[in-house]
């Protein structure tokens, strides 16, 4: 993976700068059952395609934000900052 | 033997190098290469075969086959073609027994034929088994290339450079400049990379870089080896103006000394004036070589015979040598005598680097070339690399082996026969890319750019199939040869200290590495300065401790969601220790959690932990957009920490704060002046002892040790290091996270079930939690006194039943308990107070008595006081 990366802040950067979480998940809500629990842990549904992402600019300037990426290609289509609430 | 000066010789005959070949004084002019400069000292071996420790000479003379790979200055591998000669060299040829003209070795070359056929290491060796470490040892001994020496330290500094280009240009020739200049002439900007120093005129509008692409990365990422520097250039465009690698023939003693490819004809009389020989034949499979006939003569090499296979259909070549030099040619049986062929068996385009971008590559049958095709985006190829080469003869005049005798070589780098390859075929390799791995054609230092296509030729003939249907094999980058160095960069170790570092050493401390960080390991004394702790006063420097201030509205809650505890309860001035899990309820780190006004926290992490608990925060704070701020203070911030049943006195003698049992309570955090800095006091005690914990701008750390221990003397103050706080935190059965817990631990079970709140809402983790409790615990972490004083491995087993069925996560001899104590992972039935343990020691086994409680001072007496 040597792709470029756009972050919010400080525009696009090799992906080494980054780390990354992974795809979105959506955290169950309380007292899931241990199926949802370990869907939501383990079962990553590793997308062949546009798959949304959390990506931290570890190396620069440490923001966390979600951007889109078509993991067949890594074009990264859109980056998002989670909103201020 | 020099020609008088030649047209466009690239030589500076007034001055004049002098330099080593084995230790034998030997000259050339600036302007020469290692290999030019030799062979015009008559020299015509330079290095013996990897297999069979054949004589092997300059063939391609362009950097890309490994018969002129020698060792300068103790560096292996140096191609001598392309590398400037250099006043005082020490050159030394490569994989030699004995010497060049008369290898010891060269024996496996005549009676070799059964012993050493492809995959011989794997049949003809392997028994009996217990002698394969011997043959092993053997065979490294004779194969390979150069050696490196171990203990030379580094000389060389690499560095890496980051570039950009709107367009990089990839090779110089005449293609590669016809694309810079309409790129330029577009205005946009170009760089053009070149490694042939004969080929870096200036640009017109673009610059050009002295260096070699070895790759073709996603992003435009293509790094350039410009010797101990590595440009990692970012290119919008990337142009590839490879060229193409004239191929070899394939015939018996292809590989003799004195068997040129075309270009090395050109580079030995065009630009170093040397006369390749005195009688020459020439065979070519396409127009291009014929230049060479032209360059012989003009160098005074008589042309005995111009073989254009495109006309002449030749059936069988084969050369024949006297002591591994070309003696004769014998073509259909009809003797030329020569010491000079020339041979060349077409062009084939350099598309590795499109193929390492993701480009296909399609084999033309007319031309008989594998092209690059589908390039991907802001991708283009031009000139020769794009198919430019003209037409060639017929693929098949390119082969003309299947001599009875005499070896005819398909890949020179790993001494690879036509016989090794037909053999490999009989065996059943009928995929190349097994062939490969199994043969190791093209995976020698030419990485295929003189083997591949002609290995894919032999393939389709044996299996009667054509090029297309047999394929190629991935190309990789690096696409040319390249230091590790360079890969590896400037070696970087990073180390963190503290503020406090320097005082450490006049004391006399160990240094040992925790993570990053310089931290003492002890001054010398590690169970005396852990008596001390216990007996007086000890002093630790725990600068290295993670520090965040978490503040805001929200604060609280945003602590309470993140850690098992509860904090919303939390009275300003008070502290807690807290530990951080993951969603799927693993420990993750600890850390002590101090509430400083209703929205103001001051947390701290594991001394390794900072970074990534920071990271940790931010992310979860980013799903829950919660007003809250995260500053981490861990470099801003300096600690000390004083224990010790002096320790009180000792805080009285350093400000005016109020610290009496009553005042200053166990858990307390205060802020006070300490030895007149502004200080962050948090009463807490990691090593079991009535303890203090300063914390206090890192720029003091100096004044406030020194003004500590000043203070302290006559207390019996003494610094303790990392060594003698392990042994003090384990007497009070405190965890080290990562080292008694690993990725799998969690809270419940690493005996700790109090920090779990199972009743808050919800807690990152919690539900894995609940799920432990519902599943039952599978092993619990528990304090051990062994019974006769023998300290376990680290590591070390618990037996259950005659198998493993825990391990010992720590382990130390008390000098103040007087008994080896430690923490292991046992099954839940074992946890409990009394119960026997069985630990393997050095293969004996040792008993030991779980213990559930602190070791030292279980009620926290000490602690409270």
């Amino acid at each position: 993976m040597s792709f470029l990366l756009p972050c919010p802040n400080c525009g696009p950067r090799p992906v080494d700068e980054f780390t990354s979480t992974g795809e979105v998940t959506v955290r169950p809500a309380a007292s899931p059952t241990l199926r949802e629990l370990t869907d939501y842990l383990y079962f990553k549904r590793n997308t062949a395609g546009i798959q949304r992402e959390w990506w931290c600019h570890r190396h620069g300037c440490q923001a966390w934000f979600t951007a889109e990426r078509d993991t067949r290609t890594n074009e990264v289509l859109s980056v998002e900052v989670p909103a201020e609430r | 033997m020099r020609l008088p000066p030649q047209p466009g010789e690239r030589l500076n005959r007034e001055r004049e190098l002098e330099f080593a070949f084995h230790g034998a004084k030997a000259r050339g002019f600036e302007g020469d290469s290692i290999a030019s400069a030799l062979f015009g000292e008559g020299q015509r071996t330079f290095s013996r075969s990897f297999k069979y420790h054949r004589p092997r000479g300059l063939l391609c003379c362009q950097g890309t086959c490994p018969n002129c790979m020698v060792t300068v200055d103790g560096t292996p591998n140096i191609r001598a073609c392309v590398t400037p000669l250099a006043e005082g060299m020490r050159v030394e040829a490569q994989n030699v027994r004995g010497s060049l003209d008369f290898d010891l070795l060269a024996v496996t070359d005549k009676i070799g034929g059964p012993f050493t056929p492809v995959g011989f290491y794997y049949r003809t060796m392997i028994r009996p088994r217990r002698l394969w470490p011997l043959y092993e040892k053997f065979l490294r001994s004779i194969a390979g290339l150069g050696r490196v020496d171990k203990h030379r330290g580094r000389e060389q500094r690499y560095d890496v450079e980051h570039r950009r280009a709107e367009v990089l240009v990839i090779g110089g020739g005449s293609a590669g400049r016809e694309a810079a200049r309409r790129y330029a002439g577009e205005g946009r900007q170009v760089s053009l990379v070149e490694a042939d120093p004969a080929r870096l005129d200036a640009g017109e509008g673009f610059e050009v870089v002295h260096g070699t692409a070895l790759g073709v990365f996603e992003g435009g990422l293509v790094p350039v080896d410009a010797g101990s520097l590595l440009l990692r250039f970012r290119a919008g465009h990337v142009v590839v103006a490879a060229g193409a690698v004239e191929q070899p023939l394939l015939f018996p003693g292809n590989d003799l000394v004195g068997v040129l490819l075309p270009e090395a004809v050109r580079r030995l009389v065009g630009r170093w004036s040397l006369k390749p020989g005195d009688r020459a034949v020439v065979i070519t499979a396409d127009e291009d070589a014929l230049d060479s006939v032209n360059l012989l003569e003009q160098a005074g090499t008589e042309v005995a015979e111009v073989i254009d296979l495109r006309e002449t259909r030749v059936r069988q070549i084969v050369a024949k040598g006297r002591n591994g030099r070309l003696a004769s040619v014998e073509l259909d049986g009809r003797k030329l005598s020569c010491d000079v062929l020339v041979m060349s068996g077409g062009r084939q385009p350099s598309y590795a680097l499109l193929a390492h971008a993701s480009a296909k590559v399609e084999y033309d049958h007319r031309r008989g070339i594998f092209l690059p095709v589908d390039l991907p985006d802001g991708l283009e190829v031009v000139g020769a690399a794009a198919g430019d080469v003209g037409d060639a003869a017929v693929p098949a005049a390119t082969f003309n082996g299947a001599a009875k005798k005499g070896k005819c070589f398909v890949c020179i780098c790993e001494d690879v026969t036509d016989k090794d390859v037909k053999r490999a075929i009989a065996e059943g390799f009928d995929s190349i890319e097994l062939a490969k791995r199994y043969t190791t054609v093209t995976m020698g230092p030419c990485q295929g750019k003189l083997c591949h296509v002609p290995s894919i030729r032999l393939y389709a003939r044996e299996n009667e199939t054509d090029e297309a249907t047999i394929g190629t094999t991935t190309a990789r980058p690096p696409w040319q040869p390249v230091e590790l160095g360079l890969l590896a960069g400037r070696p970087h170790e990073p180390a963190q200290r503290t503020s406090i570092h320097h005082r450490h050493k006049e004391l006399g401390a160990t240094m040992m590495w925790t993570g990053t960080w310089r931290r003492p390991h002890s001054y010398g004394d590690p169970a005396g300065e852990a008596k001390n702790v216990h007996d007086t006063l000890g002093v630790i420097d725990v600068s290295t401790l993670g520090k965040l201030l978490v503040t805001g509205p929200d604060a609280a809650e945003f602590l309470e969601r993140l850690y098992p505890n509860r904090f919303g309860d939390m009275k300003p001035g008070r502290i807690r220790y807290g530990v951080l899990n993951s969603d799927a309820g693993r420990i993750m780190d600890d850390g002590t959690i101090a509430r400083l006004a209703e929205d103001d926290f001051y947390v701290t992490t594991t001394s390794t932990g900072a970074g990534a608990v920071v990271e940790w925060f931010e992310w979860w704070n980013a799903i829950w957009r919660l007003e809250v701020e995260i500053v981490d203070v861990t470099g801003a911030l300096a600690a000390v920490n004083v224990a010790g049943p002096k320790a009180r006195e000792l805080m009285r003698r350093l400000g005016d704060l109020d610290v009496s049992s009553d005042a200053f309570t166990y858990l307390d955090a205060k802020h006070a002046q300490v030895a007149g800095v502004p200080a962050l006091i948090l009463r807490i005690g990691f090593v079991g002892e009535l303890g203090y914990e300063i914390h206090f701008p890192s720029p003091y750390g100096e004044h406030v040790w020194d003004t500590i221990l000043e203070r302290g003397a006559d207390l019996g103050a003494r610094p303790f290091g990392l060594e003698p706080q392990r042994i003090l935190r384990l007497e009070k059965m405190h965890i080290l996270v990562g080292q008694d817990t690993d990725s799998e631990s969690n809270v419940l079970e690493a005996s700790m079930p109090w920090i779990a709140k199972l009743d808050k809402e919800d807690f990152v983790g919690k539900w894995s939690l609940e799920h432990v409790l519902q599943r039952g615990f599978r092993e619990q972490l528990v304090g051990f006194e062994m019974e006769n004083g023998v300290v376990p491995l680290e590591g070390g087993q618990i037996v259950v039943d005659g198998r493993p069925g825990g391990r010992v996560t720590s382990a130390r001899w008390s000098d103040h308990l007087g008994r080896a104590i430690g923490m292991a992972w046992v099954p839940p039935g074992l946890a409990e107070e009394e119960a026997e343990l069985t630990i393997k020691v050095d293969g004996s086994v040792e008993k030991a008595r779980v213990r559930l409680r602190p070791f030292f001072d279980p009620d926290g007496e000490h602690l409270r006081s």
